[in-house]
């Protein structure tokens, strides 16, 4: 797991059925780009985050897949429009094998 | 030939100068309010102290970025500098050392610093020098803690000078450049408006004569330090105070002084006092 790996996600407490909300999210993250060396010359491996996901209910909202050349913290905004309370579910997936993930409640009335 | 490869930098000089009414008009939407998260209202604009010759005006540097740069300053949440606020805070409360102090073991809360930011640097009597906020930072850690010394533009550092930067925001910057403070800050004046390298440019030539005007595709700013740490979209990281100077001077193709060094403590004094009355705004986001 890379160090200093913390997710950030900005949702709505409180929205209308069926309104579109604006979701924010932010990871901080290396982002290693596979190019660099480290001070003994040896080439540190590459370790993205390869994939964003967010859920709601169990419903997919917005699937990203990322590559090289994205910079470090990568940051989405994204819209969604909620029909009931419920759950998002934020996924990020590592080159490296780890999973950070991040929920927020939202309520419907 | 070395004289007249000089000429046209020159002549360059003085049209920069001339064009400096028009400069001006070139900044980003006048009027614009820095407001943070809604309620932090900040002063980007006020008049220049008494004791500044060269200025009418002091200018944040907020002004003269991009709409969408000022925007990422004005939500936390899209304020990247945060993390290295976070993490920081996370530095305060840890304890470590031989003597098993964290900051939070002498300081409290970290809210404890409020105001800490906008007297920096200042005279410590104490060690009959100069200090800047590293200095603290790095005397409580080796006298107080009793663990090793951060180094002056590390990560570390930069992040805990945002993290006591951040307690201040919204209050006036207000150090002290009169008593003790004098000398250095007559230093800092001298280095200002000293010319370095081989393109001979002092801090005023930019940032006096000619901010508001393009330095390639970007805006010279008045070079204000209100803002520092800054966390710029280049490199994004915080960056420290004297690690600017150090990118600045190196820019006009000199051998810079030394980060934490005594020329860039004075000048930073000297810098400071120039955006006396502008808010701090650390850490602010810039290009």
């Amino acid at each position: 797991m890379a160090s200093g790996v913390k997710p950030r996600v900005k949702v709505p407490k409180t929205a209308a059925a069926g309104e579109t909300i604006t979701i924010k999210t932010l990871i901080s993250h290396k982002m290693e780009s596979g190019q660099r060396k480290d001070s003994d010359g040896n080439l540190i491996p590459q370790s993205i985050i390869n994939t964003f996901t967010c859920d709601f209910n169990g419903q997919n909202v917005i699937s990203v897949e990322l590559h090289g050349a994205i910079s470090t913290n990568p940051y989405f905004q994204f819209e969604a429009t909620v029909p009931e309370s419920g759950d998002f579910t934020f996924t990020w997936n590592d080159d490296d094998g780890s999973t950070y993930t991040d929920t927020k409640s939202i309520a419907v009335s | 030939m070395k004289i007249s490869k000089l000429h046209p930098i020159m002549q360059l000089a003085t049209a920069a100068t001339l064009a400096l009414g028009l400069g001006v008009a070139a900044q980003a939407e006048e009027g614009a309010k820095l407001i943070v998260n809604g309620e932090i209202e900040m002063v980007t604009r006020t008049a220049a102290p008494a004791y500044i010759d060269g200025l009418d005006e002091i200018i944040s540097g907020w002004e003269f970025r991009s709409t969408e740069t000022q925007a990422l300053q004005m939500d936390d949440f899209d304020n990247s500098g945060m993390l290295g606020v976070d993490s920081a805070l996370e530095a305060w409360n840890k304890v470590q050392g031989p003597e098993q102090k964290s900051c939070a073991t002498c300081h409290g809360d970290v809210e404890s610093m409020k105001g800490v930011r906008t007297v920096m640097p200042k005279f410590n009597e104490e060690a009959n020098d100069l200090w800047t906020l590293e200095d603290y930072i790095n005397n409580c850690r080796t006298e107080r803690q009793n663990v090793e010394a951060w180094g002056y533009t590390g990560g570390s550092m930069t992040n805990m000078a945002a993290l006591i930067a951040v307690q201040s925001r919204g209050m006036p910057m207000n150090v002290a450049i009169d008593g003790p403070a004098a000398p250095f800050w007559e230093a800092g004046k001298e280095l200002y408006y000293a010319r370095t390298g081989v393109l001979e440019l002092s801090c005023a030539s930019c940032h006096e004569q000619s901010y508001g005007l393009h330095i390639r595709a970007d805006h010279l700013s008045q070079g204000q330090i209100n803002g520092f740490p800054a966390y710029r979209l280049k490199n994004a990281k915080l960056n420290g105070i004297h690690a600017r100077f150090k990118g600045c001077v190196r820019d006009t193709k000199a051998e810079t002084y030394k980060p934490g060094g005594p020329e860039f403590h004075a000048l930073e004094l000297y810098v400071a006092s120039r955006g006396n009355g502008l808010t701090v705004e650390g850490p602010s986001v810039r290009n």
